[in-house]
């Protein structure tokens, strides 16, 4: 763990796996600090900003934090009701060497984590995509994703919260409501929850 | 009794609805989004009796006329900028009747002037702010003639005042950062960002202020290395692939792939958020 520092206010930990940075957020959070205004979990850091003066709290809860073992809050599970209609399945398939009904089973059937969210507001970037899935970005990206697709990427699947440009490859779509700015609760997803999806239809 | 609104009658080039943000979402993918110049748009409000966090207009390069439904107190702050009420110049803080209408014309010295009005700005909050955020669309959208902004109630007494100073972007802007979190991908960082100087592009907006001038190489080590995304803070000065720093303001992604050599504090940032494209900035690397 490598701390780096991000102005007055800020720290940037600097880990080596997506589950060193889950036992980092979850230790910050779970410590609850009334100073701390940001936790944002990424693909390698936690970024954690506080109020002015906040940081040497944060830093003391660091000094104790264990990144090999994910403590305190408990996580969550989101269950994602799927179609599995989408215009890249078979291009999925085919790099993977399965046919399009395996391809459903393995992504239904695996659970995932939420690592991180970024790109747009309820982006959530899943991690446990089974191996024959991880594969690469479309070689060029749709200039419109329609909001609701699933798709996959490198080591992870997602949903799109909201119509956006996107080079995911897709193979389903929800009817989930990943993301509204009226809710409490805005985003579906959130760093530690764990997901699942469920085919339907 | 009619409702205590106010109506666009001309929004100008861009007018939005701004608080002080909503922090404390970026885990979400949610800027912070906000004023850019925090502290105008808290004067504006507590000469008017607002709380400092309530929601104002923000006006960028002036153009704004607002026609008053019921009696308020207004005031503009920012930059220096012509206030006239009903075609006849005032001083702000001022008080509107029902049916007067206030205009604010272009600033000299920022970009950015401030409008609050008694009783606040009371668009329905979304995520506990009614800032409107043009990078991801969460908030009001950009005023339009014809909206009608409903006001809240007053809550406080108007504070009076004689003299306002405004806001003024000097000949050049002197902006001080604190090196990292990836400041070691650069070469020299510190002397190469006190030597540089930069000039503020036209492209630069809420979400950041891009500069034009010397371009901040890597070292042999980091040349051509790809960083996964990690979290920015607002402030962050980041520089992508062609070398030419964006110091990011209120509305900026809340996670980037490119390094960040450095990050503006805090009280820098709303005279950048004010400074016209053109404008000379040096940096002053901090310890």
């Amino acid at each position: 763990m490598r701390l780096r520092r991000c102005g007055t206010d800020a720290v940037l930990v600097e880990v080596d796996s997506l589950g060193e940075v889950e036992a980092v957020r979850a230790a910050v959070r779970a410590a609850a600090l009334p100073e701390v205004v940001e936790v944002v979990p990424a693909a390698r850091t936690v970024l954690v900003a506080t109020r002015p003066g906040g940081l040497p709290a944060v830093l003391e809860v660091l000094a104790t934090a264990d990144p090999a073992h994910r403590a305190g809050v408990p996580s969550r599970e989101v269950v994602l009701p799927v179609v599995y209609d989408g215009p890249d399945l078979e291009l999925v398939a085919r790099t993977a060497g399965l046919t399009a009904d395996e391809v459903v089973r393995l992504h239904s059937g695996a659970t995932y984590s939420v690592a991180f969210c970024g790109f747009a507001p309820g982006f959530a970037y899943l991690a446990g995509l089974p191996g024959p899935l991880r594969q690469p970005r479309l070689d060029s990206p749709r200039t419109s994703v329609p909001a609701g697709s699933v798709g996959v990427a490198g080591e992870y699947t997602a949903a799109y919260p909201r119509s956006t440009p996107g080079g995911w490859r897709l193979i389903g779509r929800t009817d989930a409501p990943l993301f509204d700015p009226t809710r409490d609760a805005p985003a579906l997803l959130a760093p530690g929850d764990r997901v699942r999806f469920e085919a339907v239809g | 009794m009619t409702r205590r609104s106010l109506t666009v009658l001309r929004a100008g080039p861009q007018a939005l609805v701004q608080d002080l943000g909503r922090p404390g979402h970026a885990h979400l993918g949610v800027p912070p989004s906000g004023a850019l110049d925090q502290p105008s748009l808290r004067l504006a409000n507590r000469l008017v009796g607002n709380p400092e966090g309530a929601a104002g207009l923000e006006v960028l390069l002036g153009g704004l006329v607002v026609r008053a439904s019921a009696p308020c107190t207004a005031a503009v702050t920012g930059p220096s900028a012509p206030v006239l009420v009903n075609g006849v110049h005032r001083d702000s803080p001022c008080h509107l009747r029902p049916g007067d209408e206030l205009a604010v014309g272009a600033p000299t010295g920022g970009l950015r002037c401030y409008l609050a009005v008694s009783g606040g700005i009371a668009v329905p909050p979304a995520l506990g702010s009614r800032a409107t955020d043009l990078l991801s669309g969460i908030g009001p959208a950009p005023l339009a003639p014809g909206d009608v902004l409903p006001l809240g109630p007053p809550t406080g007494i108007p504070v009076g005042a004689d003299v306002l100073p405004p806001v003024r972007v000097g000949a050049e802007l002197s902006v001080p950062v604190h090196l990292g979190p990836r400041d070691d991908w650069f070469a020299d960082p510190a002397a190469r960002l006190r030597a540089g100087r930069w000039v503020v592009s036209e492209r630069s907006n809420r979400v950041g202020v891009r500069l034009t001038g010397p371009a901040l190489d890597r070292t042999d080590r980091h040349r051509g290395r790809e960083l996964p995304s990690e979290g920015l803070v607002t402030g962050a000065v980041q520089v992508p692939a062609d070398g030419r720093p964006v110091v990011f303001l209120a509305d900026h992604p809340t996670t980037g792939g490119y390094p960040v050599v450095g990050v503006v504090p805090p009280a820098a940032l709303p005279l950048l958020g004010q400074a016209c494209p053109g404008t000379p900035v040096r940096f002053r690397p901090q310890g």
